[in-house]
């Protein structure tokens, strides 16, 4: 490695000029820019995200205290919309351990928008427009959960469909013989028939939403009440690469109590190590409560690689962690 | 035995695969946003040189596999096995026919090959990239023709064929290139 930029400059002065285009965005529509805290107390119990964890020497307190960086920053962003902060986005840095590839980097930028009473629509209408004013006009493709494995697996309703069927989905793709998954885990078969067959389609020439996702994949996104089975949640796809995640967001503090525990069994059950869960964010909740929105969560180097059409996310910042 | 972590894998990494060794050729990790990651991984299986594609549930482990390259000194074949020795410990290996059956044609007495050893036994033979071997048999080619411009095939002392310009007699050394099997030039 040399200490070489691993974008060019050329580059550089472009991701400059993208992000003051996102933030402008947001200024002309009244979204207050928050710079929320990188270090917390608490992280986030979802099994499949790790935090890294630093110490803290905090004065008056013998041993350095423990905190975590930030994988997203929602819930100090969920506690100020609490406190009444109004439509608010994050543009900046946040942190999610073991994944270094041509699509990720274990510090990466993540643009993070709340706006008060938008649906689940009206998000990703919006949505479309910024992604479309960095990559340019592209036709916009909704598609239900449901329907995508339908379309593009031959799977006719997922929701109800075996392990078996799903184990022969994959292999009439011709997916590569799978290690180290359970034959009756459903859940892992399913999920593989989505990121081994359906994914790498979605997005081709078009912006792909995918909504409606398993209930159980509900993270902190409110259920439909038409249909229990669903999340009120999308991901966003272009050229095949997951580029957003959104929420039309859990209300209920109960909930988020609910959700976190799971997630805590989950963890104990995988053998993960426990971590400490966000209370601040339970006591606004209760105290105060979520108003009615909506948020996006987006990956801002993958969109600009889209946008300077590169394959890896390193030629688009200025340092990869290969020389950090 | 050793295990590996599905974390630890990188191209190069040798590994027990259904009871043979492999090699990662291409690891690339698979996180979703959400749910369990995977490590779709391509490897060559070390004794058949096949190239085969597995995902593995990300925390998996597999077995590690004794292996390394080493250069030997090709010594001489008694029919079943063929010997070779380490130039500094003296130390012989014997492989099998199945180690040396893409390359007996190319192994010359002295020549130093690289030797891929399992659990100290060779699996694999990658012989000098070229070699200088003498014609032994070929059809008398055109007088006068040295622009080679067309060819004809020739046995070689290891019984390698292969096709050799016309103005090539028998008792000439030729130089081969043993990983595409063709003609180089004539040895001076």
């Amino acid at each position: 490695m040399t200490w070489q930029p691993t974008a060019s400059i050329e580059q550089l002065k472009k991701r400059s000029q993208w992000l003051k285009d996102l933030r402008a965005f947001f200024y002309a529509r009244s979204v207050m820019e928050v710079d929320t805290p990188i270090l917390s107390s608490a992280a986030t119990p979802d099994l499949h995200l790790r935090s890294l964890k630093t110490s803290v020497q905090v004065p008056g307190i013998k041993d350095k205290q423990p905190y975590f960086l930030h994988t997203s920053p929602e819930y100090p962003m969920k506690r100020l919309l609490c406190a009444g902060s109004g439509d608010i986005f994050y543009l900046g840095k946040v942190f999610r351990d073991g994944d270094l590839s041509a699509r990720h980097q274990v510090e990466f930028t993540l643009l993070e928008w709340y706006r008060l009473g938008f649906d689940l629509t009206e998000i990703m209408a919006e949505t479309a427009t910024l992604i479309q004013l960095v990559i340019g006009p592209k036709p916009t493709q909704m598609l239900s959960y449901e329907q995508a494995f339908r379309q593009y697996a031959g799977v006719s309703s997922i929701h109800v469909a075996t392990a078996e069927e799903c184990r022969q989905c994959l292999a009439r793709h011709q997916i590569p013989e799978v290690i180290g998954v359970d034959k009756d885990d459903k859940v892992l078969w399913e999920q593989l028939i989505l990121t081994e067959v359906i994914e790498p389609l979605l997005g081709q020439n078009a912006i792909t939403y995918l909504f409606h996702y398993p209930a159980r994949d509900a993270a902190l996104a409110e259920i439909s009440k038409e249909n229990p089975q669903v999340a009120l949640r999308f991901e966003v796809f272009v050229e095949g690469m997951e580029l957003a995640n959104g929420y039309q967001e859990l209300q209920d503090s109960d909930g988020y109590r609910d959700r976190f525990e799971a997630s805590l069994s989950d963890r104990i059950a995988h053998g993960a190590e426990p971590v400490p869960v966000d209370n601040y964010l339970l006591d606004a909740l209760k105290e105060k409560g979520l108003p009615e929105c909506s948020g996006v969560a987006l990956g801002v180097d993958r969109l600009f690689m889209l946008a300077a059409k590169h394959k890896n996310i390193e030629s688009v910042i200025p340092f990869g962690l290969g020389n950090a | 035995m050793a295990t590996v972590s599905t974390s630890e894998f990188k191209n190069g990494l040798k590994f027990l695969m259904d009871g043979q060794p492999c090699t990662i050729v291409d690891n690339q990790l698979v996180q979703p946003g959400k749910g369990q990651a995977f490590n779709r991984v391509k490897f060559r299986n070390l004794i058949t040189g096949r190239v085969l594609e597995n995902t593995f549930k990300s925390g998996e482990k597999v077995e590690a596999a004794d292996v390394m390259d080493t250069e030997l000194q090709y010594l001489y074949s008694d029919g079943d096995f063929w010997h070779f020795m380490d130039p500094a410990t003296f130390e012989q290996y014997q492989a099998g026919e199945a180690a040396v059956a893409d390359v007996q044609k190319w192994l010359i007495e002295q020549d130093i090959c690289t030797v891929t050893l399992w659990n100290g036994d060779p699996i694999s033979v990658l012989p000098p990239k070229q070699v200088i071997l003498e014609v032994t048999e070929t059809d008398p080619g055109l007088k006068g023709d040295t622009a080679g411009t067309g060819g004809k095939p020739a046995t070689l002392s290891t019984g390698a064929v292969v096709q050799v310009p016309l103005f090539i007699q028998i008792g000439e050394k030729v130089i081969c290139n043993t990983q595409t099997g063709e003609y180089v030039s004539r040895a001076k």
